[in-house]
């Protein structure tokens, strides 16, 4: 079996900002939060040739700091990452030769160049000759519907045109290895839309291609991917086709609720039975919405205790079919947002 | 058995590559730069301000001199004329060294355009490019990080040259400069390899700034204006060494910048080596050429060895890509 990827072990630790006598003194909690910071802790992961792996998990869970890893823009701390078979730290330039990276909300580029100058202008950096690459620019450009918008320049583009050029020029050097850093972040739903199908295309329709993405739309990664890992505070979870992460949690019992909102959650992970929960407060209709993992449904009748206890009124109950999402509740205790 | 394309890594191939790398990243430098009009106003305008206040001063200290010599008694130097004839000499000699020191201004004040570009453009380009995101897109392609700067660099010489040609012939019109070229040749290879040095330092410094990032601003702000003055940019650098005390101490510190040696090797090859009386330049020009193809190549191989070291010390402390982690 060939990886495209695998990390044995892999740890990162950020040492954290050095004092200098220039520096304001920091209050006691910048102190802390200047202390060093265990990225990834210990990663092992096989992501195999022409597979759409995917990587969910909070804010700061290690996403990033493994995709850079990986990209060769970082150092691990210990361990060992390869990419297509070369090690990130010994030999990049073939990782680099076959790997490129485009993360959400990327502002890259030259304001005053165009579109199309500024996709070729990276192409060059991987030695796509000038003819090729501006054939490629424009199949993409047409793929992605930025064809209208080829010369424009760049501070004129949308945050989903722009979105979309970066995707472009990801693709235009031919990688074998693409790494999407929550890609389709901020966008439009069509925007996003011609993004992912383009993806699960580009890695599907031809042999040898192969994508990590990082998401924070579980429903995106459901869709996408054909293995996920949810990582948190730098250790991956688990690791399994988005069916079989599922099924993980099949025998437990997954409930979502509708409610005033209230102010007290504490009282939820004492209760025998509950195993994990998140809730979400939307301000705007003064409702919570609270997800329960539970073991069975014998808790079911104490939460609504526990709720109309808080003077809350219950407006919808329903009982559902395990999600990514519930997986990702169940094992990292809280939902994305 | 991978099914991933084979990736070719021979030498012609890594030519051709890094090739590809400099013109790619020249060219936002030589066409996007060109797209802002308002650059006639900001790089070629401007910079000729600074120029007439110098021109104005060594105007001033000419008309000065003549009315000394032109008056009753007409003064030569220390003493009174002592015929027509030597009031004719100090006439000349008087108006020779004025259009001298006002041509050194206007080539000084042309030079200051690729300084200003090395420092703010060069040495603080990496700065910025990690700011709005490049940077990291820039480390991850394969191509030589000494390609990404020489395209920096080659865009940046380009597009100054342009600015400072057009300062450069605004000068010579407005102030009616007059330079007398006698070996183009070696004029061209001093001005080439006053840039190439020039640029090497720059290429050196935008390494350190990888590192030191907006703390390293300081370091422009302090290359600015005391560079001004102690490479000789308004000024035949010479001059200083006949200032006793701190002057020779402060020409020699200055004449590291490659600027500094390589305005008078240009003052001397447009002014001709007698200009002054020939007592104001450091070293003849062909002693200049060869410390600037010294220079040129040590910032050349420092600057390489800068970026591979501090590269490997950013990734180690996460500094590639602190904007976004």
């Amino acid at each position: 079996m060939s990886y495209a990827v695998e990390t044995r072990d892999l740890t990162r630790v950020f040492s954290g900002k050095k004092k200098r006598w220039w520096r304001r003194k920091p209050t006691p909690d910048e102190e802390e939060s200047l202390g060093p910071v265990t990225a990834l802790d210990g990663v092992s992961l096989q992501i195999r040739e022409g597979e759409l792996f995917g990587l969910l998990g909070p804010n700061g869970a290690g996403k990033t700091t493994l995709i850079k890893i990986l990209a060769t823009l970082l150092l691990p701390t210990s361990g060992q990452a390869l990419v297509a078979g070369h090690d990130v730290t010994r030999d990049p330039f073939p990782i680099r030769q076959r790997i490129n990276m485009v993360s959400g909300g990327e502002t890259s580029g030259y304001g005053l160049l165009t579109a199309r100058e500024n996709i070729w202008m990276f192409s060059q950096f991987y030695g796509v000759p000038s003819k090729v690459s501006k054939a490629r620019i424009d199949e993409l450009m047409h793929i992605f519907g930025l064809w209208d918008k080829r010369d424009a320049k760049v501070r004129m583009l949308s945050t989903g045109q722009r979105q979309k050029m970066n995707m472009i020029r990801g693709f235009v050097t031919g990688p074998d290895i693409l790494f999407l850093d929550e890609p389709t972040l901020g966008l439009d739903v069509n925007a996003a839309r011609v993004i992912r199908e383009y993806v699960m295309n580009w890695v599907r329709g031809q042999a040898g291609k192969t994508v990590l993405l990082t998401s924070h739309y579980m429903a995106e990664a459901d869709q996408m991917c054909d293995r996920i890992a949810i990582i948190d505070k730098g250790k991956i979870l688990a690791c399994d086709t988005p069916a079989n992460l599922k099924r993980m949690i099949r025998t437990e019992t997954t409930f979502q609720l509708e409610v005033d909102t209230i102010r007290d959650t504490t009282s939820f992970m004492s209760l025998q039975g509950v195993k994990n929960f998140s809730h979400k407060d939307d301000i705007s209709k003064n409702r919570s919405h609270l997800t329960f993992i539970l073991e069975d449904e014998g808790p079911v009748a104490e939460i609504l205790s526990s709720i109309t206890s808080q003077g809350a009124k219950v407006h919808s109950l329903q009982k559902s079919e395990p999600t990514l999402e519930d997986v990702f509740i169940s094992m990292v205790g809280r939902g994305l947002d | 058995m991978s099914v991933a394309t084979d990736r070719r890594t021979d030498l012609r191939y890594r030519v051709g590559l890094n090739l590809r790398a400099v013109v790619g990243r020249s060219y936002p430098r030589i066409v996007g730069a060109n797209r802002e009009p308002s650059w006639i106003f900001f790089e070629a305008f401007l910079p000729l301000l600074g120029i007439a206040a110098y021109v104005f001063i060594y105007q001033f200290f000419g008309f000065q001199a003549t009315a000394a010599i032109l008056g009753n008694p007409p003064m030569c130097g220390n003493h009174v004329c002592a015929s027509v004839a030597e009031q004719n000499q100090y006439l000349a000699a008087v108006n020779a060294n004025t259009n001298a020191l006002i041509a050194s201004v206007v080539l000084g004040g042309t030079m200051v355009a690729f300084w200003l570009n090395v420092l703010w453009s060069m040495a603080s380009q990496l700065y910025w490019e990690k700011e709005i995101g490049n940077l990291q897109l820039y480390m991850m392609a394969p191509m030589n990080r000494m390609a990404l700067l020489g395209g920096m660099a080659v865009g940046g010489m380009v597009m100054t040259s342009m600015r400072a040609v057009s300062t450069l012939v605004a000068g010579i019109f407005v102030f009616g400069v007059i330079f007398q070229v006698a070996n183009p040749l070696l004029l061209l290879a001093v001005f080439f390899a006053t840039l190439v040095a020039l640029y090497g330092l720059g290429m050196m410094f935008a390494s350190l700034y990888l590192l030191w990032g907006r703390e390293a601003w300081n370091l422009s702000a302090l290359m600015e204006e005391p560079i001004f003055f102690s490479s000789g940019f308004y000024f035949p650098l010479g001059g200083l060494f006949r200032i006793p005390g701190w002057g020779p101490a402060v020409a020699i510190a200055g004449s590291f910048i490659p600027a500094s040696i390589g305005l008078d090797a240009l003052r001397q090859l447009t002014l001709g080596s007698t200009a002054f009386g020939g007592s104001l330049w450091i070293f003849n020009v062909t002693t200049e050429l060869e410390i600037l193809v010294g220079m040129a190549v040590l910032f050349l191989i420092l600057a390489r060895y800068c970026l591979a070291y501090l590269e490997t010390l950013a990734k180690r402390e996460g500094k590639l890509t602190s904007r976004h982690q």
